[in-house]
Formats: C-alpha cells, sequence, structure tokens
C-alpha cells in the first residue's frame, strides 16, 4: 500500500512540475512532509543538501532520496528501501517522458498557441510563488536552532544571510553548501553551544 | 545513424558529471550534441530547450527524452534518460545507505547544523532572480504571493495552485483577446 502510495505521489509531483527542480521541492514537501508525514522536515533538508552537491538532475536526486527514506522510515529494509528509491524516480519521471514523445510528434501544431502562451506566462509567476513556499515552509526550528537566544540561533541566520546574498551574485551552490558545513563543523566544535 | 550505446553514453558523461542540476548541464549537451558529435543543428538543440522548458517535469529529462527521440526514435529516448540518470541513482543510493550510519556522528550532525539554514537561502535566492524573468509587475505580482501565501500558512496543495494557474491563464487570454476586437 505504502509503494502505491508513494507511486502515486511522484506520479503526481512528476506531472505538476514546471520550471525545473527548485520548483519541484515545494510539491515534494506537501507530499511527503505536509499529506503523508513520511518524512521530517529536518530529513527533508539534509536530503536537500546532498541532492544539490551530487552529480545529475536536482529533481532526481531528491525523488530518489526522498523516496528511499520514506520507505526506511516506514520499518522496511534497505532493499526494499532501494525499490521505494527507484519507484519514485519511475514514477517522476513517467508522465512527463510520455507527454514529452507526445509533444515532439505534435510540435508543430503547438508553436505561437495564444492560449499556451498565456498559460505559461502565468505558470511561471505562479512557480516564483511556489519556490518561496518552498523557502517558507523550510523556516523552523530543525533548520535554525530554538529563536532565543541561542548561539545556534544567531550563527543559523548569520549563515541564512551570508549563503542568501552570495547565491544571489551566483556563487557556486555546491562551494556554499561545502563552506556552511565546515562553518558549522568549527564553530560547534569550538564554541560552547 | 546515431548508435544506441553512442547516445547512452554522451549522456551518461553529461549525467555523471554535472552538478546542480538540470541548467548546469544544458550547455554540455549543447556542446556535446552540436558541437563535438554533430548529431543535430544549433536550432534543433534551441527547438528542444524551448519545449522542454514549457512541458511539465525534470528539465534535464526533458531534455535527453526530446533529443534522443529526434535522433533515434523510442529506445534513442530510453537510452538518453537512462544514460542521464543512472550514475546519480547509484550515487545517490550509496550516499543515503552510508549517510544512515554516519547521521548520528557529532561532526556529521555539525556538518548539517552548519548547512540546514544554507539550504533555506539557496532556495530562496532563485525567488529573486526569477521573479524578474517572469515579468512580474505590481499589476501581477499578487499572482505569486498569493500561491505562496496559500502553500505557506494554508497547506493547500501547490498542485491545486498550479491547476488555478492554467485556468487563469487562459482564462485571461481569452477575455483580453475578445476585448481587442
Amino acid at each position: 500500500m505504502l509503494f502505491l502510495q508513494l507511486f502515486w505521489s511522484f506520479l503526481k509531483i512528476g506531472l505538476f512540475t514546471f520550471g525545473g527542480g527548485y520548483a519541484m521541492i515545494a510539491l515534494i514537501q506537501s507530499e511527503v512532509t505536509v499529506n503523508h508525514h513520511w518524512l521530517t522536515s529536518q530529513e527533508f533538508t539534509d536530503i536537500l543538501a546532498i541532492s544539490q552537491m551530487t552529480p545529475g538532475p536536482v529533481g532526481i536526486n531528491t525523488a530518489t532520496y526522498t523516496g528511499y527514506t520514506a520507505i526506511l522510515n516506514a520499518g522496511y529494509d534497505t532493499w526494499l528501501a532501494v525499490f521505494g528509491a527507484l519507484l519514485a524516480s519511475f514514477a517522476v519521471i513517467l508522465l512527463p517522458v510520455v507527454l514529452m514523445v507526445v509533444a515532439v510528434i505534435f510540435l508543430k501544431k503547438m508553436q505561437g498557441n495564444k492560449d499556451n502562451d498565456n498559460i505559461f506566462r502565468v505558470l511561471r509567476m505562479t512557480v516564483v510563488g511556489l519556490i518561496a513556499a518552498a523557502a517558507l515552509q523550510l523556516l523552523t526550528v530543525d533548520s535554525f536552532g530554538q529563536p532565543a537566544l541561542s548561539l545556534q540561533f544567531l550563527l543559523s541566520v548569520a549563515i541564512f544571510i551570508a549563503v542568501f546574498a552570495l547565491a544571489l551574485k551566483r556563487v557556486s551552490p555546491i562551494l556554499l553548501i561545502l563552506s556552511a558545513g565546515v562553518l558549522g563543523i568549527l564553530a560547534y566544535t569550538l564554541l560552547p553551544v | 545513424m546515431v548508435k544506441y550505446c553512442e547516445l547512452f553514453y554522451s549522456f551518461l558523461k553529461i549525467g555523471t558529471f554535472t552538478i546542480g542540476g538540470g541548467y548546469a548541464m544544458i550547455p554540455l549537451m549543447e556542446q556535446e550534441l552540436v558541437d563535438r558529435r554533430g548529431w543535430m543543428s544549433r536550432e534543433e538543440f534551441l527547438d528542444q530547450l524551448a519545449l522542454s522548458q514549457s512541458m511539465p517535469g525534470v528539465l534535464a529529462v526533458n531534455m535527453a527524452t526530446g533529443l534522443g527521440y529526434r535522433l533515434r526514435g523510442l529506445r534513442g529516448a530510453v537510452s538518453a534518460i537512462a544514460g542521464n540518470i543512472v550514475m546519480p541513482i547509484v550515487f545517490i543510493l550509496i550516499l543515503a545507505i552510508l549517510f544512515r550510519h554516519f547521521r548520528d556522528n557529532i561532526y556529521v550532525e555539525r556538518f548539517f547544523m552548519g548547512v540546514r539554514p544554507a539550504v533555506v537561502a539557496l532556495i530562496a535566492a532563485p525567488v529573486f532572480r526569477l521573479a524578474q524573468s517572469a515579468k512580474i509587475t505590481w499589476g501581477t505580482c499578487w499572482i505569486p504571493l498569493l500561491s505562496a501565501l496559500l502553500i505557506w500558512l494554508f497547506d493547500v496543495s501547490p498542485i491545486l495552485i498550479i491547476l488555478a494557474a492554467v485556468f487563469l491563464g487562459f482564462a485571461y487570454g481569452r477575455i483580453k483577446l475578445k476585448g481587442d476586437f
């Protein structure tokens, strides 16, 4: 049953992802942490970090890792979790692949369609909101620490501001994630937290 | 005629050595398929890019599907997709299995305590870049704002928001077009 739900969830996620991997984050988040509680918000944040640091399409990486963790969290063994990971990746690409093949065949009929252009103008704006929602939903105690004047909270806010500013200047995400991690090791080892 | 194994191998290289997702892969795909192999013209490649961006799904996989299909049909599409995603999936699975064992290590935990706020910032940053390229104005800024608030505060499914956006775009075009006549 869980495997069927996982397949169905990622089938939907694939079909409704417009505008790349970041837009997909809000959809996966809504399915796996809000609707089904397969993962905690903290687990999901860690998965996002790893998915961006490893090679390959971020959407595939996130789907694979989320599928694996969801099955493992439900109490199944590693091999079934690997099956869950493959199932999630397969489900997430299935409908878009079918649609793309159909689109290539009928390409000529789709170009310059006015309805199509209007729909995509609104979709592009909506996707900006979807990505903002994904970021807002990750503003949690799990990611930042208790918002009393704890050292972890202050350091987290500092890291957030620094990474935000550098990301706007198009510094590589891998470099930013690794630096934040090394800073975490140094700060939490050397300072009294 | 392009061989299936060549197609697989080209996408294997691109999938294995690109970090940073679909947008980082596009220039590599162009270089490999258009410049190095000469399998297709730049125009055809750019046509496929526009189509991939306007269809649902993972951008890199959409590109692999369309390019593979154009070169060798259905089996070509499958070869390209498989090449594109096989190594990333293997890497992620190895990491996922290993991370279970190291997660409780104190240094790994501290590493992720530093990384978590950085990940949130990395997701927040493209919001502002994309807001510019989506040509959002004062008249239309309620669209992304309302979408974000409905999902964040009221747990509305992003799927419903996408469906509403499709309807709104369609209706807007029809009403505006009528006004033009």
